[in-house]
């Protein structure tokens, strides 16, 4: 594409040029917006140059250099991103985080990470950094965007953005070569950013990227997807995630496209309405809460409104998919979908901001079935991809008019994969990782040595080509009997109902599957307002028969489901218990990306777990939480334990 | 995060109030000061007169004994609207909000006193009337950033839970400006977190605005914690004054609270 282009006579081969590139060739464009005081703001790409090249500077008279690390910490914010682009300029390294992180947590990353600099989004992230102050002395620099409530903050840490800025201008004037001179020795070989594994498996390892490698697989998505100039993103998902790294920075400024910053986490929803996006990418339990919530005021309309729904709803399933992947469809039907695209599709997708959407992407979890159909028949372009923080997500996508429900896609332009021996998916990618920091033991496990990444995933590809994920390979069990146990195979079918917000199936070892099952207090709350059941709270939801006997009927359907496949007949769920607290990262029981840690949760509930395979019938546990503030407390229960149905193999029933 | 030497001149004094409804006393011969830029509380067991005293305070009542000064101007009697005019603003015990309407037209009703254009400019929005209520507006949104209530913004208060609805109410007094602002039991039925969130939105309001406080609470760690100074009422009498460290020891506010046998 634009390869060939030279700035002062060199290829635009790093973040900074590439920054530099739309500012000269599409300088009045808008390159990112921000909602402010109910407000878009925006910024066209020449004034995002002069603030990168003012905080750039600002960072160097404070003595930030080369091969630095630069903390990251906030909210999707304009100044944030541009943060990623001055550390960069510097030959500096950009280290996000969580913002959700609690102190304790940070501390490990900042340590690991050995940060002397960081640029925070407000109040809450100073004081947790001030809080592990004394733990940690190094950190020097501590930089704030939004001032409140810091006006009476005396730490000499502690520095505004906007004085920053002042500092980086006054540089400037002084020495006006500098920025060029520092951009010109930023090499594409650098790290160009390090992103910290979610840490399923131990302690989050950080993973260094290029600023090659990560460019070349944001090119790769760019000309697969044909994304340009005129395409909006929303960008809600946490900065220190590889994909909004990818979506809302590399591939922006690779195509050159409009970044949309929310107002708060709160309002994205809303925010996405005034944006429409062209291009879209969600994790999957963001596209269920989506609709969830749609459903939900659905059941609130009235009878007309939802009788009209319903039955184009049912159009949709019918024919929906085949005409987004332009396939045959009788004449009627097809008539029928147009009606249906006036009367409710159309409105529909125009509520859930997704009218102009072009694009839309999940990934790092199977999606489900019903959510799945649901968004590509109503004419949501939605398509998968898989990847890993360590292959820049550039492995796999589906190509348009090809999306299947259980594969993940083809190869991209560049991507080989081969399948090991047990079963692993290896990678090799344009986007390769260039190593763990400080972990080259790490980087030697998963990375072989004629240079395939191991990505610890189960995989196979099927009849068309495509690849299928099943599991991580590590996780992949046996049950006493021998038969396979892919534990989140079922988890994830089980997580399908709305009603059932996270489980945790055991069964590696043992003679049965066992399942924790976690309820979606929203959609069970509702479920129980509509049967006049009145409930207190999530504790006494957990425990009511009438809640046990609607979650023992999504276990029977899951099973169902597994005796249909005859490897995976045997691993059916014979015993559930419902949690009587919902699993939380900040008990440690999730990842920050909300993925299930089951060693650990298996250790702290063991009476639980001991007491489903040893048949009793209820079992009574005290657990200790952590509150959003960092006090604890405990929570008491008594907790019930019920058979679940389980179906045979049609083979053997018959 | 009690201020001590933050807190300035004397802003409001009350001296000798007395206040009583045909036969029942509410107040008798209460005495206090509020300084300029404190956070001042009234506390005491229900019925001692914390209500009232906020009241009197405003101009909803009138004392039949005493004497307000505000800002150095002394007077018998204020009227409500006077007050507002003068900087204090209020939220009520029972949350006295537009229900229909929505968080952005409900604090906008706070800046009623600023507006100066006539009906007929405001009928018909030209001129100064735009560029007034595009002003307020700018104001109303700082406000809605401050206390963290966008994703509201377009809501029907009535539609909200307890908790923002004193949120609201607490906007839309700041959106009057206030030099002094009054908070009837401003955490009253809410849960921890919750207050937690309201204890740190007063403290911000008296950080960034310098607006001094007078609030009533019945949670008395959060008083202790965020007021720099506290009176004391029981039975319509001051039985104690000073800082949270000398209420903590006062024997009196201990009798009043814990009862004492007779």
């Amino acid at each position: 594409m634009a390869q060939s282009e030279t700035i002062s006579g060199r290829s635009v081969d790093t973040f900074p040029l590439l920054l530099l590139r739309h500012a000269r060739q599409q300088g009045n464009r808008t390159a990112i917006r921000e909602k402010d005081l109910g407000i878009w703001q925006s910024w066209t790409w020449g004034q995002v140059a002069n603030e990168v090249r003012a905080l750039a500077c600002g960072l160097a008279a404070q003595g930030f250099r080369r091969e630095m690390n630069l903390a990251i910490i906030g909210d999707n914010r304009p100044r944030l991103y541009w943060s990623f682009t001055a550390a960069q300029c510097l030959g500096g390294v950009p280290v996000p985080m969580y913002q959700d992180a609690v102190a304790q947590e940070m501390l490990f990353l900042l340590d690991n990470a050995e940060i002397e600099y960081a640029i925070v989004e407000d109040q809450e992230q100073v004081d947790k950094l001030l809080e592990i102050l004394p733990q940690y002395p190094n950190l020097k620099h501590i930089f704030y965007d939004d001032p409140r409530g810091l006006r009476n903050y005396r730490q000499p840490q502690l520095m505004s953005y906007d004085r920053l800025r002042e500092i980086g201008r006054e540089f400037d004037r002084k020495d006006s070569g500098f920025f060029e001179r520092a951009i010109g020795d930023v090499k594409p070989a650098d790290t160009c950013v390090m992103l910290y594994t979610s840490g399923t498996t131990g302690k989050p390892k950080g993973v260094c990227h290029t600023h090659a490698g990560f460019i070349a697989a944001a090119r790769g998505d760019v000309e697969f997807d044909g994304f340009n100039p005129s395409d909006e993103v929303l960008s809600y998902l946490p900065m220190a995630w590889v994909g909004d790294h990818l979506f809302s920075y590399a591939q922006a400024l690779v195509a050159g496209f409009t970044v949309n910053c929310p107002e708060s986490s709160e309002t994205a929803m809303n925010d996405l309405r005034e944006i429409g996006p062209t291009y879209y990418f969600a994790p999957p339990r963001v596209f269920e809460n989506l609709l969830t919530a749609v459903m939900i005021r659905m059941d609130d309309a009235s009878r007309i409104k939802r009788g009209l729904f319903h039955y184009f709803m049912g159009v949709a399933q019918r024919c929906g998919m085949q005409i987004m992947d332009r396939k045959p469809v009788p004449l009627l039907d097809r008539l029928l979908y147009f009606m249906g695209g006036l009367l409710i599709y159309g409105p529909l997708r125009n509520i859930l901001g997704m009218s102009r959407i072009r694009v839309a992407y999940t990934g790092g979890a199977a999606i489900g079935p019903d959510l799945y159909r649901f968004y590509r028949s109503i004419g949501i372009n939605l398509k998968q991809l898989y990847g890993q923080t360590e292959t820049s997500v550039y492995v796999c996508k589906q190509p348009d008019g090809r999306a299947k429900l259980d594969s993940v896609g083809r190869p991209l332009p560049g991507v080989e994969i081969r399948i090991a021996g047990n079963g692993e998916v290896q990678v090799k990618t344009p986007g390769m990782l260039k190593e763990y920091y400080k972990r080259p033991d790490a980087t030697a496990e998963s990375i072989s040595a004629d240079g395939y990444f191991l990505t610890g995933d189960a995989g196979f590809f099927d009849a068309d080509g495509d690849l299928k994920i099943i599991d991580r390979a590590s996780d992949v069990g046996m049950l006493a009997d021998g038969s396979i146990f892919a534990p989140q195979f079922i988890e994830n079918k089980l997580k399908f109902f709305p009603y059932i917000k996270e489980a945790v199936c055991f069964g590696d070892r043992r003679e049965m599957v066992c399942a924790f099952i976690n309820i979606d207090l929203q959609a069970v709350g509702n479920w129980a307002e509509k049967r006049n059941m009145p409930y207190t709270g999530y504790l006494d939801l957990t425990s009511r028969p009438e809640v046990y006997d609607l979650v023992l009927k999504c276990v029977a359907q899951v099973n169902a489901d597994l005796a249909g496949e005859a490897t995976l007949a045997g691993s059916q769920v014979k015993r559930f218990l419902i949690l009587h607290k919902e699993l939380d990262a900040d008990d440690d029981e999730l990842t920050r990306t909300r993925k299930v840690r089951r060693g650990f949760v298996a250790q702290k509930y063991a009476p639980l777990l001991d007491a489903m395979y040893s048949g009793q019938s209820h079992c009574r546990i005290a657990t200790e939480v952590k509150f959003e503030d960092g006090r604890r407390g405990t929570i008491e229960a008594d907790i019930v334990i019920r058979d679940a149905k389980t179906s045979l193999h049609p083979a053997k029933a018959a | 995060m009690t201020g001590q030497g933050k807190t300035g001149d004397v802003m409001l004094s009350v001296e000798n109030i007395a206040l009583s409804f045909g036969g029942v006393r509410a107040l008798s011969d209460v005495s206090f000061d509020v300084r300029e830029g404190e956070v001042r509380a009234i506390i005491g067991p229900n019925g001692a007169g914390k209500s009232s005293m906020l009241n009197v305070i405003n101009g909803v009542y009138h004392p039949q004994q005493g004497n307000i000064s505000f800002r150095g101007e002394m007077r018998h009697r204020m009227d409500p609207h006077r007050a507002a005019a003068q900087g204090i603003a209020r939220t009520f015990q029972n949350i006295a909000l537009f229900k229909g309407m929505t968080v952005l037209d409900n604090i906008m009703t706070g800046r009623n006193l600023k507006m100066r254009s006539s009906l007929f400019e405001q009928a018909i929005y030209i001129g100064r009337n735009r560029r007034e209520e595009l002003a307020h507006r700018a104001k109303v949104e700082e406000i809605i950033d401050f206390l963290q209530i966008e994703h509201i913004r377009k809501t029907p208060v009535g539609r909200l839970p307890y908790g923002l609805q004193k949120r609201v109410e607490l906007a839309r007094a700041l959106a009057a400006e206030p030099t002094l602002l009054l908070l009837d039991e401003p955490m009253a039925g809410m849960n921890v977190e919750e207050k937690q969130d309201m204890c740190r939105f007063i403290l911000d309001v008296n950080d960034e605005f310098g607006t001094t406080i007078v609030l009533i609470e019945h949670d008395m760690g959060v008083v202790m914690d965020i007021c720099d100074r506290i009176v004391v009422l029981d039975y319509g009498r001051k039985i104690g004054d000073g800082t949270p460290d000398e209420i903590r020891n006062n024997k009196a506010v201990i009798d009043a609270y814990l009862g004492v046998s007779h």
